[in-house]
């Protein structure tokens, strides 16, 4: 409860369709989904394909690599846990598979942030159960 | 079953308040409800149908205002889409009445969004309990920078720039300088949108629509009998709606939810981009503007900060847009749509005052809903004071 009360930012809720990926990010592993019957990739995970329905899904584990898609250096945000912390870079990353996912940029000045900017995944352990995809420039 | 020319709005008010303290939001409603109904001649007692989104009224929202009122109506719909909703409610009561479900519907918004301090854009994004806000709201997304991801990906791929963003406001507050009601009257620059603090690059405080208390109404009719009331009917000519969202991590985020209603709209109401008298587009923010007329067709895309530019917008130019002064200026309570409606109609019938559009006979209305950057809807709607 303690570390509860240190860390303010909102916490995924995990259920038992989403708790394999949590899981993995976990052991600090990124993961997609692919579809084993119409090979569509999606982000985030779910227990059906969206394109056909299909409960077949074989898990794709990302490379973490991609480049900024979009992003927004976020200079005002009222909510608990974020306020504390502005300016914060908010983004989309294309991953290298194709999804596109919303995250942090880190590890940088914001007005290093550029749109096609190379990214690497960074786990960022936010509470002992919790671990967030975050992102830096790559290397 | 084509709706064209079969339905009208017969009344329209919008609520002359932008700062409430000492109201509710019923009674904001009621009070809007009341100068709807007296707009078109009608009294609460004619009204059989009644739309109005719900949000803020808690579990079953719509059911609490009917008991606030007292109405016992034939046909109900609290779609709740975000700021498009009302823009929506009108498509679906116009279904609802040529289909004989009821005959006069009431749609009606009302928010102390101001007077509560409730920060709309800026005070983290609503929800979490969806599957989707599992994997966004640990970040920190806020409404403002889920537009402005959408605008910096815009001037990324097509150069758009700070400038032709700042323009949009500019024009606003010119709108709502002939506006006795808008809240913001003072003639700004595009230096002073540039100036102005930076809230979620590239979106300065000036780019942002402001928050408002505010309420107001349309009652909506079959045209038969909207022919023997006070005002001039303003028949829906065609109406399309469509949603967007991340899909599935594959979303191009420059094609919006306008681009499939606006193309729906236009088909079922039989008119071109050339007949568009006045365009009414949610601003929320002033990149919204200029991806909603490129994703509506009335440029193409990448084109839109080019378009906006030489006075093409303002109430006197080729495109009149937003002639209220919009949330950027007039008011934005929390989900504009309602006002979208209400200045079509002022226009339409030529109530416009100083701001009015000259020969105005077709005007578009397009609401957007939610968050360009994540998940939206779009409503379009048609109308026009020649039924068809």
């Amino acid at each position: 409860m303690a570390e509860q009360a240190r860390y303010l930012k909102p916490l995924p809720h995990l259920d038992e369709e989403n708790r394999p990926w949590w899981e993995a990010l976990k052991r600090h592993e990124l993961y997609l989904q692919q579809c084993r019957d119409c090979s569509a990739m999606r982000y985030y995970p779910r227990a059906l394909c969206p394109e056909c329905l299909s409960p077949h899904t074989d898990w794709i584990l990302s490379n973490g690599r991609g480049k900024i898609y979009t992003f927004t250096v976020t200079y005002q945000n009222t909510a608990a846990g974020f306020r504390e912390f502005l300016p914060y870079v908010l983004a989309y990353v294309e991953l290298d598979e194709g999804c596109r996912m919303l995250t942090n940029i880190v590890d940088c000045a914001p007005e290093q942030v550029t749109i096609g900017l190379p990214v690497a995944v960074v786990f960022d352990d936010v509470t002992s159960e919790i671990t967030l995809a975050k992102f830096r420039p790559a290397p | 079953m084509s709706l064209a020319g079969k339905v009208a709005i017969a009344g329209a008010y919008e609520h002359p308040t932008r700062f409430a303290p000492n109201k509710t939001m019923f009674q904001l409603m009621a009070e809007s409800a009341r100068g709807a109904l007296d707009d078109a001649g009608l009294t609460i007692n004619d009204v059989d149908g009644l739309c109005t989104t719900g949000v803020g009224m808690g579990w079953m929202g719509i059911l609490g205002f009917c008991d606030y009122l007292n109405l016992t109506p034939n046909y109900v719909d609290s779609t709740a889409i975000g700021g498009s909703s009302f823009v929506a409610h009108t498509a679906h009561a116009a279904a609802a009445i040529a289909a004989g479900l009821c005959e006069t519907v009431l749609i009606v918004y009302g928010s102390t969004a101001a007077s509560q301090r409730f920060a709309i854009g800026t005070g983290g994004v609503a929800g979490g309990g969806e599957p989707c806000d599992q994997y966004e709201l640990p970040f920190g997304p806020t409404t403002v920078g889920s537009y402005a991801m959408i605008a910096q990906r815009h001037m990324y791929d097509y150069g758009t720039t700070p400038e032709q963003l700042a323009e949009v406001a500019v024009v606003a507050r010119q709108h709502a300088a002939m506006n006795p009601a808008a809240k913001y009257r003072e003639p700004i620059t595009v230096g002073d949108v540039l100036a102005s603090r930076m809230v979620s690059s590239p979106l300065h405080l000036l780019d942002c629509c402001m928050i408002s208390d505010g309420g107001g109404a349309v009652v909506v009719t079959s045209a038969e009998r909207a022919r023997d009331l006070k005002k001039k009917p303003v028949y829906l000519l065609g109406a399309g709606e469509a949603v967007r969202h991340t899909a599935r991590g594959m979303r191009d985020f420059l094609d919006i939810a306008a681009a499939q209603s606006g193309r729906l709209a236009f088909e079922r109401a039989g008119v071109s981009h050339s007949d568009i008298d006045l365009a009414m587009v949610y601003d929320s923010f002033t990149i919204t503007v200029i991806v909603t007329l490129e994703n509506l067709g009335f440029c193409q895309r990448g084109e839109g900060g080019a378009f906006i530019g030489g006075g093409r917008i303002r109430y006197d130019g080729g495109l009149p847009l937003n002639t209220d002064g919009g949330g950027l200026s007039s008011n934005h309570p929390g989900m504009r749509g309602m006002f979208l409606l209400i200045e079509a109609a002022r226009q339409l019938r030529g109530e416009a005052g100083q701001r009015q559009v000259r020969e105005c006979e077709v005007a578009l209305v397009h609401g957007t809903g939610g968050n360009l950057g994540t998940r939206h809807s779009g409503a379009t709607l048609i109308l026009s004071n020649q039924a068809g």
